[in-house]
């Protein structure tokens, strides 16, 4: 019983979303009871390679919500005559090729990318996440259709596919962008959380709901689903550095955003070109977009060892 | 092991017919809510009415269907299904040539970087992993353990372009700078792009670069199966029974725990194809992958189509390879 009563303590607030749980648990009374979340919570803040990933994603966060904060400059005022003028104390990255000021182009360039990566992240934890819950909750027939309709998308590599859609489609921007990592991702959510829920649907605190008269629903959402996030946390936080990665990609490929937008991918693959004469012009956008998916990928790291309980 | 293979052939089939419906049902999607793809092709000039009507029915799209938003096209995929699988036919390009033809053209170039890339990642992948694995907390667990983060978390696309520039170009012109050196290194290896004169010499750094990305999941996969592996009961028994230290590593040891390497790298066939198309428009091979990015690049979207079609077909039958494979290596592998 005791498994019951916990569980409705971490369930607290909102089921989906990954600080929610934790806010609600108490924390600080006794250091051993605490909950996984909170045990996680405590763990994370004293890992200097999560802080520092975690604040690097703060900045670069700033950077695409409030970019007035970083630049007073405006990366469309541009004037040849400034072509490619190396970096001073005033214009800490230069000027690119057009002569527009080339940092306030990278604080901008980081909207799209976060944009994307954050709508179409949501899109799968949402959509991939539902489908892998009731794969995993009801099993027999509802199973094997989607867990067939998840083998399909597999076998369609991500490149491949994004290029095919983004070609016939044409309209190349932030939503159909979004769309097409939105279509090709969600599988690998859904076969996730379709794990851990066929994993800890079998457990006696569920049984014990189910002997209480709790309907499928709540089963489900107040029961199942929190215990059985963990991973998908770490997964979405992972594949968060991966979209930033795919959308610069696929603008390199021509297949994404189209040069009057300001992207990271547009400053690598405009000014690819003129490295030997002027590598910053290559280095600066590489640096924050490597960093950025780098940060990613740490956070995601240290977010499995921590809600690991087999690594403590 | 007869039946699995069975059961894992029937399963095949399903799926090839379920992606190419979907390969099939995104691009008419996207015809459907962008309008006629043929008109990309003209830019911002309008193309006289009788000429796009031709060049639309040419490249078949001009099926009604195609602008009913929503409709699944049942009728112009099962033209498409019989068009590929009983002609052999993935569409023509815009000047009447078989997208088959051109593929015959690219591929060999694509073929050899995809053979380079795969030898690279696999002996040195399998070497770093071991090595880690051995000796875990030392020195080059670390080493592979970072270098492995970084790896993954740097786009193909800007590895690739850095390397071009810094080793193909910058330590490039410096070796040919030299004149002891011979050309077939100065130039053919260490060359910013694909040089027709040095068909393999030239196609080395570019396989790599592919190789790289899935060299540091080659490594952590082989690191954590042989750290589970050096603790197995067979391994000790091999060490009590005198054994010398090769032959429990490379025998015992290595052989049980290359089993899910051998998976990866077989799947891996399939991204690294999609990741050719990236290395291959950065190193200007003329292969597959170029062919994909300058069509996509021109708007030819029917050999994007056709081309895309055909390396998915190729991918299925690699993951379907690497399954029946995996149950010759694994005998514990049963489908019941």
């Amino acid at each position: 019983m005791s498994d019951l009563t916990s569980a409705g303590t971490a369930v607290g607030g909102a089921p989906v979303g990954g600080d929610g749980p934790a806010a609600d648990a108490p924390g600080g009374t006794s250091e051993r009871s605490a909950s996984l979340w909170a045990d996680a919570r405590r763990q994370l803040l004293r890992d200097p390679v999560f802080v520092i990933a975690s604040l690097y994603v703060l900045m670069v966060g700033s950077m695409a919500a409030f970019p007035k904060l970083w630049t007073s400059q405006d990366p469309r005022a541009c004037s040849t005559d400034r072509s490619r003028i190396s970096p001073s104390w005033e214009h800490p990255f230069g000027y690119d090729i057009l002569g527009c000021d080339y940092y306030s182009h990278a604080i901008y360039g980081a909207r799209p990318s976060m944009v994307i990566a954050v709508m179409a992240t949501g899109g799968i934890v949402l959509f991939g996440g539902l489908l892998g819950l009731l794969a995993g909750y009801y099993g027999g027939w509802v199973d094997a259709v989607i867990s067939r309709v998840m083998d399909i998308f597999f076998s369609l590599p991500f490149l491949l596919g994004a290029i095919v859609f983004l070609t016939v489609i044409k309209r190349q921007n932030i939503w159909t962008i979004t769309a097409v990592l939105f279509l090709l991702a969600w599988p690998t959510i859904a076969r996730i959380i379709r794990g851990s829920v066929i994993s800890s649907k079998d457990l006696d605190y569920v049984h014990a709901a189910k002997a209480v008269g709790a309907r499928n629903s709540r089963l489900m959402f107040r029961h199942i689903l929190p215990n059985a996030i963990a991973p998908m946390l770490v997964y979405a936080t992972i594949v968060l550095g991966s979209f930033v990665a795919a959308e610069a990609t696929l603008t390199f490929l021509g297949v994404g955003l189209q040069p009057p937008a300001q992207s990271w991918g547009i400053m690598i693959s405009v000014h690819q070109v003129y490295f030997l004469e002027d590598p910053w012009l290559l280095l600066f956008p590489c640096g924050l977009l490597v960093g950025t998916v780098l940060s990613f990928i740490l956070m995601g790291d240290a977010l499995r060892d921590a809600l690991d309980p087999k690594f403590r | 092991m007869g039946r699995y293979v069975i059961r894992r052939l029937l399963q095949f089939i399903p799926t090839v017919l379920g992606t190419m419906f979907l390969l099939h049902y995104m691009t008419s999607l996207a015809i459907q809510f962008s309008g006629n793809p043929v008109r990309a092709l003209f830019g911002d000039r309008t193309p006289p009415p009788a000429l796009l009507q031709a060049i639309t029915e040419r490249l078949g799209y001009s099926d009604p269907c195609l602008s009913q938003r929503g409709n699944p096209c049942f009728g112009l995929f099962i033209d498409r299904l019989q068009n590929i699988f009983l002609h052999f036919d993935f569409g023509v390009n815009l000047r009447q040539r078989e997208v088959t033809d051109l593929v015959a053209d690219a591929i060999p170039f694509t073929l050899k970087l995809l053979v380079i890339a795969i030898v690279f990642e696999a002996v040195v992948g399998i070497a770093a992993g071991v090595l880690a694995g051995l000796r875990g907390g030392s020195f080059v667990d670390y080493l592979v353990k970072i270098s492995t983060v970084f790896i993954i978390s740097v786009p193909i696309f800007v590895l690739g372009v850095v390397v071009r520039e810094f080793v193909g170009v910058k330590f490039g012109n410096i070796l040919r700078g030299q004149d002891w050196i011979p050309d077939l290194i100065s130039v053919g290896v260490f060359t910013p792009g694909f040089k027709p004169d040095y068909p393999f010499a030239s196609l080395l750094i570019p396989g790599m670069v592919l190789g790289a990305v899935s060299l540091a999941t080659t490594a952590r996969l082989t690191r954590t199966s042989i750290m589970e592996n050096v603790r197995a009961d067979y391994v000790r028994t091999a060490k009590a029974k005198g054994l010398t230290n090769k032959r429990v590593i490379g025998v015992h040891t290595l052989r049980n725990s290359l089993i899910p390497v051998i998976t990866f790298l077989g799947v891996d066939i399939g991204s690294a194809m999609a990741g050719a198309v990236v290395t291959e428009t950065i190193f200007n091979v003329p292969g597959i992958g170029r062919l994909v990015t300058m069509a996509a690049r021109g708007g030819e979207s029917s050999v994007v189509v056709g081309v895309v079609t055909m390396l998915v077909l190729v991918v299925l039958l690699a993951n379907l390879l690497v399954d029946l494979l995996y149950a010759v290596l694994d005998p514990r592998i049963r489908y019941e």
